[in-house]
């Protein structure tokens, strides 16, 4: 008996496939990245020129930080650059399919870091704050993402996530206006959340209608009917109640002792109250979804109905409950725009993080942990992209604001082929 | 095996009627299902000073057909609103029949607006014969360009067009306003940000009216076909209204008459089958999806051309989310999109009309066409407050997960 | 058994009817403590209805059904399990990406407060396989397992839930006679162990080695039931299908031609990226026929599909009528005379949306005579449609009803009057019969013979032995992707066959081997 098929024609390294293949495309794009950032650092910055980054120390004073890092710009970059381009070239000779998701990962963060060195060549940038802009702006992100694994998990698609969190923080801050109580606002933006989900769920496990037909009306619902809201009631009542609004955004955090930690402390410990949720969240999905009865039942539905449904799990009612669930979630990430980051309702203010969120849900593999760490990739687009609009910079304006999108296209080309997604997602389950 | 009991048999043209009524009713049944709860919201949210209730209720719907519809100035405008929404939802249209779900409209009806502008006011010394082509094809060559890419990724790699096309679109609007706002297109001597105006050359002209001073154009004067002072034929309908048409009609053709829409048609109803039997999945992926960047390309040139004769950086009112409406109204239907766009530019047209007679807020109008696209998307719903039994057929699935 | 006990379980007058469907009509039977009683009958013979209905997935229409003596109903599959009914469905219900344990224990977990409790399902499952030989590693994915161990997975979910009565549906559908031979001797250990067990098969020899009793079924309706000693494999043909089956195509000698498909060392991937195809060679001839036999999913999918450039091909070669065709596209190779009949028929060969006319021309369409540059004749498509449906004796009210709506049989006479209506010189036929009813098997196998005998290289693979030594001159057995032998027809005995098909080789020196000569 051959115990093991012998693979004589394949190298142990993985496959060497012909044609155009997605390792391929990944390293020369790798490489092509790679010689761009080099030239322009080396031709539009000073060889001189230095960037230093700066480690504080918290609660002192700017300008006595911990740590002072001085990087010469341009060395720095072109070595950076130099090995990531020679690992592009192994990635598209060798092709190891199972590096080209962690080689498409360090083209975008060093991208990222490089763009940070560049902008603040010749002068300083405190990097502890950029990292911890990195956590607070995958909070949507990272809610949004798991919202959607829950659904996908269960076998349904959400591509409703971006609406959903739009109906939320238009709720939410509308509540929070008109009870002067930010908390409640967030209670209405859980609410709002559950209940569009409940029609996502309604649509597309009761009625059976497509699931991303079904989550685009709630996207195109969305901006309807938030934007009547706006017009019709929110800048009306602003306008008439004037500076007498008493609430306001929800506070900040700072743990005791665990704040004062210096580099971790204020990347971890000093934030709004639902990006610690966020942070909780991430790790007790995590444990729900692969030790508990939930979350087997809930892997077994998404993953294959039928065989739940033969041992008695009732497919779609637990379907329906974790779309409902899911909008919890969603509908705290709306809270965080309307309710933490800022306290206002602006038209679309989600541009794309819904979207944005199912692009970390899938580069996370469907697990949590993964999710979170697709969705500080992107954050950190976001967090770049603020942060050196202040330093006088090469760069327009819109390109860097264009950054987390193209981030997002990147990533979705050039890792997808590796994910799989649960096997029934987009199936309505009918018995028989 | 399930035998069915009726099956249709040869395509007569009464089996074509009655497969037209078939296919009209539930749509038909969801705009009344959404007017009526409209109605509903009227009713209560009237204001006391304007009668009783049902009278703001009919007063209402009376001001939206009127303003739609009652005079030929009315008509005129319904129809201009409606041609972007002809292409755009062509656009979506196409894609759905290959499978494909594009809401990257708007964002190609960006790119293909800033392309033909570009080539409006650039070039300078052509007569219109050219000028005005050649605008026309670079915005539909841009935004089938920028469509295209969303369909070589999926074919290629798996990314879903849904999340890519989303994608494109913020980018479009990001290099749309580098562009325009600080970028090397706006006219400088304009205090908003905007394009130049265009070459009168390439303009779509109006059918009817007034000449355009051109001190209000920037130099330019912009001449209608037919040239009239009298202010009841002051239209702004152009040139654009028959381009949809004619795309209509294109687009019916190549789905239903040739060997392409043969193959975008069966890649889209079954993929698989598709590839067994010789069709490239990548190639028809890419040509539906330029095809449909086109049409949205040209969507956006019309606005452009027709209407504004200049591009600024709040150019479009969503007309490329909106044509997923439509196309889903119009179930997909080429044919079917003329009276779906007219629809929803009715809606736009007469909702001043009837916030002026009602003081109800024209913003009821967004309830009510994302009530229909509920009730259109939906059709479960309608079918099972109306108990019709859902029809066999074709049937769109677009949800096949996030890989191949 | 003694007289007085009730049968374990007993049904009486089922029916069930779907739209223009009598599927159970009537159906009556006992199944008493620790039988194995066979259900015997073709496909669409209501087999499996019956068993949907007793595990709950079907309401029936009329009739009851009684456990131990009492009636009960059986709303849902929760309901057939708290009765102590057990079912091991034809396709496994089993989550490929849970482990063994999560599967078992799915729907009746074991926990320690909120969590899991693995470690004592663990045991469960260990008590269980010791007690009635049922070997499975509780820590595997389902999906690295084989299929006869995934299907003792399935076994013993049933057991896990104290199932008494044991529904197994095809359970010998997709193993190897030795695989078969290791499912019956865990059969007699459970019912030894006073468990009943129902056992539904359609293959002949198979019930009368295990079965107590055989109730055959036809149609919907019981035909009889017969004692295993007192029948025989004949006569129980005969009640399955109502006549004599034609077991064997009458065909004349093959006489082969010039060398049309000739793969070598070839080496193809599955969807998985694991080696499905290690380094096959294999040649067909003008005017014979080469049967692939062996257990799904051994690579028989991938080569066929590599052979039609569907799939891409790692390594080796394939040339067809002497042009290499390793990197061609599906077109290119279809144009060179190449034609296919696709496992999968609803999924792969036919538009199921489509009316039949535009199935007749789904890789035809785009030439001559059915366009004109690029437009589509509707017309020359719609003569053709009625010409194909006549001569192909397509049973369908119109040229313009959809694929979809009908029967297996019919959809596979589209696919088989499509594919032979223009000059072939190659046909590659994959699971050409699988669950259509028996007067469409006859007629595509007669079509697939006068194919051979018009000169025509053919390459059949089945699951189905005998549709195998029924069509082919010579046959080859496909296993974990390599082919084991070549045999000449006459030398292929089911049993070599059977013994070639589980991957033991080398006991008839006399085989041909794989890349000698072979003519």
């Amino acid at each position: 008996m051959q115990g093991t098929v012998t693979q004589p024609h394949v190298s142990s390294g993985g496959n060497i496939r012909r044609g155009i293949t997605r390792a391929r495309i990944v390293g020369t794009i790798g490489i092509i990245v790679a010689t761009l950032l080099i030239f322009a650092i080396t031709s539009r910055v000073g060889a001189d020129k230095v960037s230093v980054l700066n480690i504080p120390q918290p609660g002192a004073p700017q300008n006595q930080p911990l740590f002072r890092i001085p990087l010469p710009t341009v060395a720095t970059v072109v070595v950076i650059q130099g090995l990531l381009g020679v690992a592009g070239l192994y990635v598209a000779l060798r092709q190891p399919l199972r590096w080209i998701a962690a080689y498409v990962s360090a083209v975008i963060g060093f991208a990222f870091f490089t763009i940070l060195l560049w902008a603040v060549a010749g002068s300083s940038v405190d990097l502890v704050d950029v990292l911890a802009r990195v956590v607070r702006l995958a909070t949507p992100i990272t809610l949004g993402a798991l919202a959607g694994l829950i659904c996908e998990r269960s076998g349904v698609v959400n591509i409703g996530i971006e609406g959903t969190m739009l109906f939320s923080a238009a709720f939410g801050y509308i509540a929070a206006i008109l009870t002067g109580n930010t908390w409640l606002g967030v209670l209405a933006a859980l609410l709002t959340g559950c209940l569009v989900s409940a029609l996502h769920a309604l649509l597309s496990v009761n009625f059976k209608v497509d699931q991303i037909i079904s989550g685009t009306v709630i996207n195109l619902l969305a901006v309807g009917v938030t934007g009547y809201l706006r017009g019709g009631f929110i800048s009306p009542y602003e306008q008439s109640s004037g500076a007498t609004l008493t609430a306001q955004a929800l506070p900040g955090l700072p743990i005791p002792g665990l704040a004062q930690i210096p580099v971790i402390g204020p990347i971890l410990f000093n934030h709004q109250p639902i990006t610690y949720l966020m942070l909780i969240l991430v790790f007790v999905i995590n444990l729900l979804l692969f030790r508990t009865v939930w979350g087997l039942r809930t892997r077994a539905v998404g993953e294959q109905p039928k065989a739940a449904d033969t041992v008695g799990i009732p497919v779609n009612r637990l379907r329906f409950w974790n779309v409902v669930a899911s909008g919890l979630i969603s509908g705290l990430a709306g809270a965080w725009f309307s309710l933490e980051s800022t306290f206002r309702f602006d038209d679309v203010m989600t541009s794309g993080r819904g979207f944005i969120a199912l692009a970390a849900m899938i580069f996370g593999k469907w697990t949590p942990l993964g999710a979170f760490g697709g969705a500080l990739l992107f954050s950190s687009a976001d967090a770049l992209q603020i942060k050196i609009q202040g330093f006088n910079f090469g760069l327009p304006r819109q390109f860097l604001q264009m950054l987390p999108y193209l981030v997002t296209l990147v990533v979705l080309a050039g890792i997808i082929g590796r994910a799989r997604p649960p096997a029934a997602v987009g199936k309505p389950y009918e018995k028989g | 095996m399930a035998v069915q009991v009726d099956v249709p048999l040869a395509p007569t043209r009464r089996h074509r009627a009655a497969a037209l009524f078939r296919a009209a009713l539930v749509p038909a049944l969801a705009i009344l299902t959404a007017l009526v709860i409209g109605a509903i919201i009227i009713w209560f949210s009237a204001p006391s000073n304007r009668g009783t209730r049902l009278e703001v209720v009919v007063a209402a719907y009376r001001g939206l057909f009127a303003g739609a519809f009652g005079s030929r100035v009315a008509i005129a405008n319904t129809l201009v609103e409606a041609t972007p929404y002809i292409l755009a939802g062509l656009a979506v249209t196409v894609a759905f029949k290959c499978g494909l779900f594009n809401i990257g409209a708007e964002g190609q009806l960006f790119m293909g607006a800033l392309a033909s502008t570009t080539v409006g006011f650039t070039i300078t010394g052509l007569p219109a014969i050219i000028h005005l082509p050649l605008a026309l094809i670079a915005g539909a060559v841009a935004a089938g360009l920028w469509g295209a890419i969303p369909g070589y990724l999926r074919a290629r790699t798996g990314a879903h067009e849904v999340i890519t096309t989303i994608m494109f679109n913020f980018i479009a609007f990001r290099l749309v306003d580098y562009f325009i706002v600080s970028g090397p297109l706006r006219d400088r001597r304009a205090s908003l940000p905007r394009t130049p105006f265009i070459q009168a050359n390439a303009q779509l002209p109006r059918f009817v009216g007034p000449l355009e001073p051109a001190n209000l154009t920037g130099g330019q004067e912009y001449r209608p076909l037919i040239v009239t002072t009298d202010p009841g034929w002051n239209i702004r309908l152009h040139l654009g209204f028959l381009i949809a048409l004619l795309a209509v009609w294109i687009i019916w053709w190549l789905l239903n008459r040739t060997t392409t829409g043969f193959e975008i048609r069966t890649v889209g109803a079954n993929p698989e089958a598709a590839r067994y039997a010789g069709m490239s999945i990548t190639k028809n992926f890419v040509l539906t999806m330029a095809l449909s960047g086109a049409l949205a390309g040209l969507a956006g040139a019309g606005q452009a051309l027709g209407l504004e004769r200049n591009m600024k950086s709040l150019f479009s009112s969503g007309y490329g989310f909106d044509s997923i409406a439509i196309a889903l109204l119009a179930r997909s239907n080429p044919i079917a999109i003329i009276p779906a766009a007219i629809f929803w530019g009715a809606l736009n047209t007469g909702k001043g009309e009837m916030q002026a007679l009602t003081g109800i807020s024209s913003d009821l109008i967004r309830i009510i066409q994302a009530l229909v696209i509920m009730f259109v998307a939906a059709d479960q719903i309608v079918r099972w407050i109306f108990r019709i039994r859902q029809a066999h057929g074709e049937q769109m699935v677009f949800s096949r997960g996030w890989g191949k | 058994m003694s007289a007085q006990q009730p049968p374990a379980l007993e049904v009486r007058n089922i029916t069930k009817r779907f739209p223009g469907v009598l599927a159970n009509d009537g159906i009556s039977f006992t199944l008493e403590k620790g039988e194995i009683h066979a259900f015997l009958g073709e496909n669409g013979a209501g087999k499996s209805t019956l068993m949907n209905i007793l595990y709950g997935l079907y309401a029936p229409d009329e009739g009851e059904i009684l456990i131990n003596g009492r009636p009960v109903t059986i709303r849902n599959s929760a309901d057939a399990i708290a009765l102590g009914l057990g079912m091991v469905h034809q396709e496994y219900a089993l989550v490929d990406t849970l482990t063994v344990a999560e599967n078992i224990m799915l729907g009746t977990e074991i926990v320690s407060g909120p969590l899991l409790d693995e470690r004592r399902a663990n045991q469960r499952i260990s008590q269980l396989s010791r007690e009635y030989g049922l070997q499975v590693p509780p820590d595997a994915l389902v999906q690295d397992l084989p299929v006869g161990v995934q299907q003792r997975v399935e076994i013993l979910k049933a057991l896990y839930r104290n199932a008494e009565i044991l529904i197994l549906d095809e359970p010998t559908a997709v193993l190897t006679p030795q695989e078969a031979e290791d499912l019956f001797r865990v059969m007699r250990s459970l019912v030894a162990r006073g468990k009943s067990i129902i056992f539904i098969s359609h293959k002949l020899k198979e019930v009368l080695s295990i079965a107590d009793r055989i109730t055959v079924l036809r149609r919907g309706r019981v035909v009889g039931t017969a004692l295993p000693h007192e029948s025989t494999d004949r006569t129980l043909a005969v009640m399955m299908v109502g006549r004599s089956v034609v077991l064997t195509v009458d065909k004349d000698e093959s006489q082969p031609g010039e060398v049309v498909l000739d793969v070598s060392n070839l080496v193809v991937l599955d969807d998985r990226q694991q080696v499905a195809v290690d380094g096959v060679s294999l040649q067909v001839r003008a005017g014979e026929v080469l049967g692939i036999a062996g257990v799904q999913g051994n690579g028989q999918t991938e080569l066929v599909d590599a052979i039609n450039g569907l799939r891409p091909v790692v390594d080796g070669r394939v040339c067809i009528a002497e042009q290499e065709t390793t990197t061609a596209a599906p077109r290119h190779i279809s144009e060179l005379g190449v034609a296919y009949i696709p496992e999968d028929r609803k999924g792969t060969g036919l538009v199921l949306a489509y009316p039949i006319a535009d199935n007749l021309v789904l890789s035809t369409y785009y030439r001559s005579p059915f366009a004109r540059g690029m437009r589509i004749l509707a017309n020359t498509i719609e003569e053709q449609a009625r010409k194909l449906v006549k001569e192909f004796d397509i049973r369908t009210p119109s040229i313009w009803t959809t694929a979809g709506s009908l029967s297996g049989g019919n959809q596979q006479k589209i696919i088989v009057a499509r594919e032979f209506s223009r000059p072939i010189k190659l046909l590659v036929a994959s699971q050409p019969t699988r669950g259509i009813d028996v007067g469409s098997i006859e007629f595509i196998h007669r079509s697939i013979i006068q194919q051979r005998d018009d000169g025509v290289a053919v390459l059949v693979v089945s699951a189905e032995l005998d549709e195998v030594l029924a069509l082919s001159d010579r046959i080859a057995v496909m296993y974990k992707g390599k082919i084991l032998a070549v045999l000449p027809q006459p030398e292929a005995t089911r049993e070599r066959l059977g013994l070639l098909m589980a991957g033991i080789t080398d006991e008839h020196p006399s085989e041909e081997k794989v890349n000698g000569s072979t003519g």
